[in-house]
């Protein structure tokens, strides 16, 4: 008998802290899959952002630094350019990313920080209770959009990634998800290309990954995976945006 | 010692904490303190250190928390209102107890205010302009040469102890051009940081944090924040004292405004009169056991600031209501006038 | 190819991603619940097990190990 699938040791034993279905636990393990594949959990700096995923470094053997919230990018550009020969990932979710640390996200991308960001887009704010995100959808009702968003009184939802997509510096955007196997699969290949080019010191990776949040949508897992995900991809259709270096 | 050279307060500052290890300034124009990020910009490449211009004060704090954790001396700089927005970051610079220098060199407020010296910031610097209980060292340069050795200081006291160290000066100090001696180079290697983000190889993984959300962790990091702040309190008060020893009547000055109360004591010193000047160079902690000290034997103290009344508090708490406390204030991006203040002390006595 | 699976039933959140994701429809949710008073996945029949490892992938909670049997 041969093991085919098993926990992946750049991984702690501790059991996800996130709800049924949520897309964090799966991006966590495809991260610590690579970090095991690609043999570089010993080079690995990680910045977790504030959001569900405030204390994702219980779940990793790897180093990890805090981030006030939205400045994971600012972050994370200080800890890479201290340490250019580590592998810097930003990970972070809707309101971190979009809202409060565009500014960041953007300037960050702009410069061509040699880093990888992980965007972890659920459309709502998890942590504190299921608020109006930037990437929440028109008509999509949340705790402070009670009335359903509409584009007069809140705006469009924010197209962040294309925004990114259309800088002259970023190497790789890339929209995926992880409410199939076919897509968990494909992240972990985008995010895996992701981290290469940052290895190979090509420059700046986005990798945005609509994410199941069942909880902050009043879902069931399996309702959020099959209807919802594939509502937001209406408006965040799933693909590369951008791609600099065929590898 | 170094070169002696005739410089501004802002770049000796700057030079200073190059030639302390500093390889990593990260900060945002703001007048009166556009020199420092432009010193950088062009030093740094120099010698193979990092210079960004980041997209606002808030980044530029939020990167020398990264830079800090992953092990570097880093710096930044700003005045008054980029100080009110690096608020956050610093209080989780504290909480996290990662090391960093920053400038404050201070202009008029409050708001956007002029671009004239002020003494405003005290308040936020000395009782914490961020949230929660923790303290910044702060000190406060009175010339160019301060401006250079206490940067230069400020960079082991900040990895001593482990904490973010403010030196907190003025437009004036600032622009003001005088002859400087920089220190020399730094020989001594960088002390050793075990703590620090460098990649987990063969060892347990580093966290840089200040969230503690599990029962009792959050109050184990407080207990030891306080340790640190008792112990900086016990081993690192800085202050001059000039012409105390006989004073009936002693000033209370820091930075610029402690130039003006030091001419001061000059001109009445020629005429026989008995005044002096404390001048506290670390503002946290406060040196208040030297001014409770000659409460008990002298008449009063005069404070003088460019606020409406900041230090002035600390003064009177180390006082105690044994002697009176006179207090000179001006602000707006003035100086003290010295012939107030002459004529005020001259009823005084 | 044949496989086999292991659930660790106090990981799992009941949140049916394995079930829904098996090419073979061999796993279901239990009626049981672990400690945690989450409902279980659990296995239907592992002899139709092919070991394709759908139901790890999809799993958030890292719950499923997976053993090919070799041949």
């Amino acid at each position: 008998m041969k093991q085919v699938f098993k926990k992946p040791s750049s991984m702690t034993d501790t059991p996800f802290s996130y709800c049924a279905g949520c897309g964090h636990s799966i991006v966590h393990r495809l991260m610590g899959e690579l970090f095991d594949e690609m043999d570089i959990a010993g080079d690995v700096i990680t910045v977790a952002p504030v959001g569900c995923a405030v204390t994702a470094y219980n779940f990793f053997n790897v180093d990890f630094s805090e981030a006030a919230h939205g400045r994971a990018a600012a972050v994370a550009t200080g800890i890479k350019r201290v340490h250019p020969d580590k592998v810097v990932i930003s990970y972070q979710g809707d309101g971190d990313l979009a809202a409060i640390g565009t500014a960041e996200t953007i300037h960050a991308a702009n410069r061509g920080e040699n880093i990888t960001v992980i965007f972890i887009n659920n459309s709502v704010y998890g942590m504190t209770g299921g608020q109006m995100a930037p990437t929440t959808l028109l008509d999509q009702k949340t705790t402070t959009s009670p009335y359903g968003r509409t584009a007069e009184r809140e705006g469009m939802p924010l197209k962040i990634t294309e925004m990114i997509a259309v800088l002259d510096a970023p190497a790789y955007v890339v929209r995926t998800a992880v409410n199939t196997v076919g897509n968990v699969i494909k992240t972990k290949k985008y995010i895996k290309k992701g981290l290469t080019l940052q290895m190979e010191k090509k420059g700046y990776s986005l990798i945005e990954v609509l994410s199941q949040c069942p909880t902050g949508l009043g879902m069931s897992p399996l309702d959020t995976s099959k209807i919802w995900i594939n509502k937001m991809q209406e408006y965040y259709p799933l693909g590369i945006l951008k791609n600099k270096y065929d590898i | 010692m170094g070169e002696k050279v005739l410089i501004k307060g802002n770049e000796a500052m700057a030079e200073s904490a190059i030639r302390n290890g500093c390889r990593f300034y990260f900060g945002y124009p703001i007048t009166p303190q556009n020199e420092v990020p432009a010193y950088m910009s062009k030093r740094m490449p120099q010698i193979e250190g990092t210079f960004i211009q980041s997209e606002s004060e808030i980044a530029a704090i939020n990167m020398v928390f990264g830079a800090s954790a992953a092990g570097a001396r880093v710096m930044t700089s700003s005045s008054s209102p980029g100080i009110s927005l690096k608020q956050e970051g610093l209080s989780y610079l504290a909480g996290a107890h990662l090391p960093c220098v920053l400038a404050n060199i201070q202009r008029g407020g409050p708001g956007l205010g002029n671009i004239g010296p002020a003494q405003g910031d005290y308040f936020q610097a000395t009782k914490g302009g961020g949230h929660g209980d923790y303290h910044l060292i702060v000190l406060a340069p009175s010339t160019a040469q301060e401006m250079a050795d206490l940067t230069y200081a400020a960079f082991d006291y900040a990895d001593q102890y482990r904490t973010p160290v403010m030196i907190l000066g003025d437009a004036t100090v600032g622009q003001i051009m005088e002859a400087v001696t920089l220190p020399d180079f730094r020989k001594e290697p960088l002390p050793n940081k075990p703590w620090a983000l460098t990649g987990a190889k063969n060892r347990k993984a580093n966290i840089a944090r200040s969230y503690f959300g599990k029962e009792g962790e959050l109050l184990k990091n407080n207990i030891e924040l306080q340790k640190k702040y008792t112990l900086i309190k016990k081993e690192l008060v800085l202050y001059e004292e000039y012409q105390t020893q006989d004073a009936e009547w002693i000033f209370v000055a820091f930075g610029t405004s402690a130039r003006i109360a030091k001419s001061i004591v000059n001109q009445f010193r020629e005429e026989g009169k008995k005044v002096g000047l404390i001048r506290p160079i670390t503002l946290w902690p406060f040196p208040q056991d030297i001014i409770a000290q000659y409460a008990d034997t002298i008449k009063g103290y005069f404070v003088i600031e460019m606020n409406y009344g900041q230090m002035v508090e600390d003064v009177k708490l180390a006082v105690s209501g044994k002697v009176p406390v006179e207090f000179y204030g001006i602000a707006a991006g003035f100086l003290p006038y010295e012939l107030e203040i002459i004529e005020r002390l001259k009823k005084l006595l | 190819m044949k496989g086999q699976i292991k659930i660790d039933i106090e990981r799992c959140k009941g949140c049916s991603y394995c079930v829904n994701a098996c090419p073979v429809k061999i796993l279901k949710m239990s009626e049981k619940t672990n400690t945690h008073s989450y409902q279980y996945a659990e296995m239907i029949d592992m002899n139709k097990c092919t070991g394709c490892k759908a139901c790890a992938i999809m799993c958030p909670e890292i719950a499923i190990n997976v053993w090919i049997v070799e041949e």
